[in-house]
């Protein structure tokens, strides 16, 4: 071998050596769903113009990521860089300290672009703790036929009395058409997700501002005995056991009229696997008159624990990935209808994706939830359908195995709030917020 | 007359057991059919038991998605390594309690059930910070350590139940006959319950590669077994159950051909000094 050879083939693997020694491997714990996915598939649009940054991924549960990654940054394991987590996590965390700023992302990002609902939703004390990859609200999915068949029109913005009606009207049980599916499974994120929303609505909340529990109020037992009372009256049957899943394929197969549920349901309703495709209209989720409407917000978001020992790399991929680049890059791989949603005013604007026919309606959903001020009256916390504070998965769910009895008919409405008040209450002293 | 009565009670028998077997299996069966649905067939209602259009999109699916060798072999280490140094320390430990049992021998026995029956996330803070600390998080090794404590109880438990079938006088005539402690376990107990120790490892396998709190909680990316394969499938927010089968049929494949081909050993040595 000449000399020549032999040091080209010495500065090769020197080269590749130092290249091996400065990549950076990112790990990213992110939630199964098709937004997260089609983002790992496109990741090479980010290897390529960050060669000196690997990425591993860590998909996971929804629940099962939450548990990994709550006991992870807890404990400051520092096993992920990045992580997908809920506006849930977001004001707890950022309050904590566990979460990195993301006060200083370049200004190309344009973080006025975000959209102000979601900005405001994971910031903290003026603080951004968390880019939002996809947001949500939630808004009404109705069959358009069945409507027509009802001879009703359904309104931009429908009330509760409205849906009732038309629920009734569309229910043909001998036929298997149910008017309406709602959430019936027990869970914080599940049942107590609709019913917490909804309440605002009615007037109800979950706290005054002594934080005292409020079911024993009328406007809780008003909305419990709609709740109850629309179901029995239009609803599916074993509806106790049906969350987002169970009413997507209710739904997809025709036997739903009308479906309240996250926005991000209306890709899947109008999809291929969608028996009823072309024949779903939107809606705003339903209000009483009082001011808030009984929708939810919702933001997947992007963000980096305090104990990651890679910040810089970390934020280069969050800017990435909730960029407007990243949003045209979708468009143009895989078309409008499947850009993560719910993010950016500017995604908005774009007269392409206008033509998408949830677009304007997910916009809306989302512009007319408010999580800093969720209720109609004042209430000491933030968030729409949760209550920002670590004490609420444990409540809200035993308050949903409450709720979710009183509709499989295995105890009363008055009995289903006055446990979840009992119970409330007992934790809540526990905790130390009632003195 | 007799042999009629005979003849119908065998039949009957039969039907049971394949009736009982079916039910059993059926769980199974429905996810490996599942995994060759379409998404659409997968939810529908009524369900559709074989007539449908069969697919190898789901495998193709997880397998462009997931590196699914890495986790296979991470779990194959995972479990038999465990199980191995599970038995290396169990089988002198039985030894003891079976043939020199002490005053507190069943004590110790109880005491070591008695782990098992504290649910695993009491001890999950502490034990992620020890990992932490001993840099041992999202490792096979960790995993290996792991795992080879929580079955421990349930290995030793299995052997010195076999080894009590095992008549002492043997033992006693071998060291009688000269052979020191090593060779009266390696080459005088050890064959005699082969039958025994066999189970215990197939059992301890099988037990290990389905275990799926520890192998979540304290692996990301590298260590991660089958289970966060399988975990890496399930959404609570979309129809993806065609997937989820498939992928779940890919993870239970090796052990459910592993058991199959074991089921004789399994069941002789389950049912092991069962009947005198």
């Amino acid at each position: 071998m000449s000399t020549t050879m032999r040091a080209l083939l010495g500065a090769t693997a020197l080269c590749m050596a130092s290249g091996m020694a400065l990549a950076e491997t990112l790990t990213i714990a992110t939630v199964n769903n098709g937004d997260m996915i089609r983002m790992q598939g496109l990741t090479e649009d980010f290897t390529a113009k960050h060669p000196d940054i690997q990425l591993e991924w860590v998909t996971l549960e929804e629940n099962v990521l939450r548990q990994r990654v709550t006991t992870d940054i807890a404990t400051k394991g520092g096993q992920y860089d990045v992580m997908t987590i809920g506006t849930y996590e977001v004001p707890i965390w950022g309050k904590q300290g566990w979460l990195v700023s993301l006060n200083d992302l370049p200004a190309e990002y344009d973080v006025d672009d975000l959209l102000p609902a979601i900005r405001g939703g994971l910031t903290v004390d003026g603080n951004l703790y968390a880019a939002p990859f996809y947001g949500e609200s939630s808004m009404v999915m109705y069959r358009t036929d069945l409507m027509e068949k009802a001879g009703l029109t359904m309104p931009e913005a429908p009330t509760w009395d409205f849906i009732k009606q038309a629920a009734i009207a569309m229910t043909d049980k001998a036929g298997e058409v149910y008017g309406i599916c709602l959430r019936g499974k027990a869970g914080w994120g599940e049942n107590m997700a609709f019913l917490t929303a909804t309440a605002n609505s009615f007037g109800a909340k979950w706290f005054d501002m002594d934080w005292k529990p409020q079911f024993d109020s009328e406007p809780w037992a008003n909305t419990l005995n709609f709740y109850l009372d629309l179901m029995a009256q239009a609803g599916p049957p074993g509806a106790s056991n049906n969350g987002f899943n169970e009413n997507l394929a209710l739904f997809q197969q025709g036997k739903c009229g009308m479906w309240i549920d996250a926005t991000v349901a209306a890709s899947f309703v109008t999809g291929a696997d969608s028996t009823v495709a072309d024949k779903v209209g939107f809606a705003l989720a339903p209000d009483n008159g009082l001011g808030k409407r009984g929708n939810w917000l919702w933001a997947w978001s992007l963000a980096i624990p305090a104990g990651s020992q890679k910040t810089d790399a970390a934020k280069a991929f969050v800017a990435w990935a909730t960029s407007k680049e990243y949003l045209a890059l979708v468009a143009e791989k895989e078309g409008w209808p499947n850009v993560p949603p719910g993010t950016r005013t500017s995604l908005y604007e774009n007269p392409e994706y206008q033509k998408v026919p949830f677009a304007k309606m997910t916009l809306d959903s989302i512009n007319s939830a408010d999580p800093t001020h969720p209720t109609v009256d004042e209430v000491p916390y933030v968030g729409v359908q949760f209550v920002a504070i670590p004490e609420f998965q444990g409540i809200a769910t035993a308050v949903g195995q409450q709720f979710s009895a009183a509709l499989a008919g295995q105890t009363s409405a008055a009995d289903a709030l006055a446990a979840a008040q009992a119970l409330t209450t007992r934790e809540m002293t526990k905790a130390g917020y009632i003195k | 007359m007799a042999r009629a009565v005979t003849n119908r009670r065998k039949t009957i028998a039969t039907a049971a057991a394949w009736t009982i077997g079916f039910l059993i299996f059926f769980p199974i069966l429905w996810t490996v059919l599942t995994s060759f649905k379409s998404e659409a067939d997968a939810i529908a209602s009524p369900p559709k038991f074989l007539f449908f259009d069969w697919t190898l999109e789901n495998y193709a699916t997880v397998q462009e998605r997931s590196n699914y060798f890495r986790h296979f072999w991470n779990s194959v280490v995972i479990s038999v390594g465990s199980t191995l140094i599970g038995l290396a320390i169990a089988i002198p430990a039985a030894w003891a309690m079976a043939f020199v049992p002490g005053k507190r021998t069943k004590d110790v026995l109880m005491w070591m059930l008695s782990t098992k029956m504290l649910p695993p996330v009491g001890v999950l803070v502490p034990i992620y910070l020890i990992f932490r600390d001993t840099g041992l998080l999202d490792t096979r090794t960790g995993l290996v350590i792991v795992l080879t404590l929580i079955n421990l109880p349930i290995i030793v438990w299995m052997l010195y139940t076999y080894f009590k079938e095992i008549p002492a006088d043997i033992l006693e005539a071998a060291r009688m006959d000269g052979a020191s402690l090593r060779s009266e376990i390696l080459y005088v107990l050890t064959p005699m319950a082969v039958p025994g120790i066999a189970s215990t490892l197939l059992l301890n396998i099988i037990l290990a590669w389905n275990e799926a709190f520890w192998t979540l909680n304290l692996t990301a990316a590298k260590a991660a077994p089958l289970t966060a394969f399988i975990a890496s499938y399930s959404s609570p927010e979309g129809l993806f159950y065609a997937k989820l089968s498939a992928a779940s049929t890919m993870a239970i494949a090796p052990i459910l051909i592993m058991g199959w081909f074991s089921q004789k050993q399994l069941v002789r040595g389950l049912t092991f000094g069962a009947v005198k």
